[in-house]
């Protein structure tokens, strides 16, 4: 039998297994294959075949006593940021190397009871601080993809979640979860060819999920089709009294409201996306799903987002000042790595100093420099008061109109390396997906298509607070009239 | 707004994270090149603008004062660097 398994969308996977036309093991089995194969392109930190294998055991055994599952027996990865029971948690960090936590995250949680089997934890940037995932400390993930003009180029997967986007996009596993910061889900899914997905903030639960900057963290999910992202996203959902900010709300059919009609829909493209020395081909891509929307029924009506230029300054104040106060926690007293020194003081100093890596270090400074006396008002509240506006911003254009189209990324995947010294132009990179992000709104990116290198390129359709229906829809009729059928070469290689 | 060597020092210091001279040079640029470029935000008129701090606009749930978790010391420990008898250890503070 070939590896052919692999390539099968989530619904078709579980449309076999209910008719016994392979089973979990096999499953599973074909994926773990797979993540040998690509083994390369570092997309886990740790890796669980055994503990994933018995789990296909069990998944068997209850399709054959017909007791199947929502998302039995289907392999994803877990982004290492998800703590995970007796399963090593990192945050691709040294200061976690060790540590195995002794809970489940909820999201985790509720994927097992759904039935999935992980097969391992996916790499990120340290403690989801990245674009590129090049500052994990167990090394940087590789794309799957490569770019025709420069075959020779090692590209970043797109970060935080760039070990989770990569193995979906290379047929390690058929969905994975992300977590979502300022586009770490939406900008690895467009550099990956594959869909990325953030729901509305707290649409779910950040129990469990190790915190970086938690007035915008929240989960996401990759699939290689939108269906499949609503299938795990609709799993992942839902109020949870352990996270205080997770929203006492009911949670719609996202899968069942899919395929609607779009006739009438009115899509907002805002000017401000226009940005100077945007690709060519970025803008083609846009202005063809634009033009694809429009074929399909939508209004296409012009917008303006009048703050977004201040987004990620915002979002680069905002952002590490939580962090540097969330990181704290990083003692050497609790868990996590200790650096002894003479005393308890410098044991924090050089515990911390070995244990963070250079851009969590960067970004802890700048929050303390932002959140010290003096600097408070300048910096944390003016800040603030700029993220008011540019909420404001969208409910105001979202008067005229019912979800948002912009590109999801300035650019396709870099080569690994590039840009690794100009961090600002690296925080440029999230240009298009931040803004969303502060004003806690969801957003996905879907395959738009690819570059003259041969890249993919992705769309982000930003919905309303609370109406991941509409965006679910958009990006579905989008998704159909795009037809992006191109995979990677070596999902390609994989399901020969 | 200057960030030299003696400012990463001093923010440094407050994070509790030891540099070194090395570490001092190679962030101070950095830092006075990413605060500076935030400084552009001080040209939005924010006259009037309340602070964002939730974007969630849900109020704050209150759950009645009782014990619902507890008796789990040994999971609390487990991943401690030093721990005995139920305490975490750390070095002495107290001469």
């Amino acid at each position: 039998m070939t590896n052919s398994l692999i390539s099968l969308t989530i619904t078709e996977a579980l449309k076999g297994l209910k008719d016994k036309k392979f089973s979990a093991t096999e499953l599973v089995s074909a994926h773990i294959k797979q993540v040998e194969a690509c083994d390369h392109l570092n997309a886990f930190i740790t890796k669980t075949p055994e503990l994933a294998l018995k789990q296909a055991a069990e998944s068997d055994a209850r399709i054959a006593k017909g007791e199947m599952r929502v998302l039995e027996g289907i392999p994803i990865a877990m982004k290492d940021l998800y703590c995970t029971k007796a399963v090593t948690t990192t945050a691709a960090s040294q200061i976690l190397k060790n540590f195995v936590p002794t809970y489940e995250s909820t999201v985790s949680q509720k994927l097992l009871d759904a039935g999935t089997i992980s097969v391992g934890k996916a790499n990120l940037d340290e403690f989801a601080m990245g674009g590129s995932n090049t500052n994990s400390s167990f090394g940087p993930v590789e794309n799957p993809w490569k770019s025709s003009t420069h075959p020779d180029k090692k590209l970043v997967s797109g970060g935080s979640s760039g070990g989770s986007a990569a193995a979906v996009a290379a047929g390690m596993v058929m969905a994975s979860t992300g977590t979502d910061t300022g586009g770490s889900t939406r900008q690895p899914g467009s550099f990956c060819g594959i869909v990325g997905v953030k729901p509305t903030y707290g649409r779910c639960s950040r129990w469990g999920i190790i915190a970086f900057a938690s007035s915008l963290d929240q989960a996401g999910i990759f699939a290689r089709n939108v269906e499949d992202s609503a299938l795990l996203l609709q799993t992942i959902s839902g109020f949870d009294p352990k996270d205080s900010t997770s929203a006492q709300m009911e949670v719609p059919d996202f899968t069942g409201l899919l395929k609607q009609d779009i006739k009438g829909l009115r899509v907002g493209i805002p000017k401000e996306y226009r940005v100077d020395g945007m690709p060519a081909e970025i803008t083609a891509v846009w202005d063809k799903g634009i033009q694809l929307l429009k074929e399909a029924g939508a209004t296409i009506i012009d917008i303006s987002l009048p703050h977004t230029k201040y987004a990620v300054p915002t979002y680069y104040i905002i952002a590490p000042s939580e962090a540097s106060s969330n990181l704290a926690r990083y003692d050497g007293v609790r868990y996590g790595l200790r650096v002894d020194g003479k005393d308890l003081q410098e044991t924090y100093d050089l515990t911390r100093a070995a244990g963070f890596g250079k851009e969590v270090k960067r970004r802890i400074m700048i929050g303390t420099y932002c959140l010290s006396s003096g600097y408070y008002d300048a910096y944390y509240t003016k800040a603030q008061k700029v993220r008011r506006l540019i909420a404001n911003d969208f409910r105001s254009a979202f008067e005229t109109c019912d979800v948002i189209l912009t590109p999801t990324a300035p650019s396709s995947a870099f080569a690994i390396g590039e840009n690794d010294d100009d961090p600002i132009k690296m925080y440029l990179g999230d240009v298009f997906t931040i803004p969303a992000s502060l004003a806690g709104l969801p957003g996905i990116s879907v395959p738009g298509g690819l570059d003259n290198q041969g890249l993919p390129l992705g769309l982000q359709i930003i919905g309303k607070a609370w109406d991941e229906v509409t965006m679910f829809k958009t990006a579905y009729a989008l998704e159909q009239a795009v037809g992006f059928k191109d995979v990677s070469p070596l999902m390609k290689r994989g399901a020969a | 707004m200057s960030i030299d060597k003696t400012t990463v020092q001093k923010i440094a210091s407050l994070a509790r994270i030891k540099v070194t001279e090395e570490d001092l040079a190679y962030y101070a640029p950095q830092l006075q090149n990413i605060l500076g470029w935030a400084e552009q935000l001080q040209e939005v008129n924010t006259n009037g603008v309340e602070p964002l701090l939730s974007v969630s606009e849900i109020a704050c749930r209150l759950r009645t004062d009782v014990v619902n978790d507890g008796d789990k010391v040994d999971d609390i420990l487990k991943n401690a660097p030093e721990s005995v008898e139920g305490f975490f250890v750390v070095s002495k503070i107290v001469e």
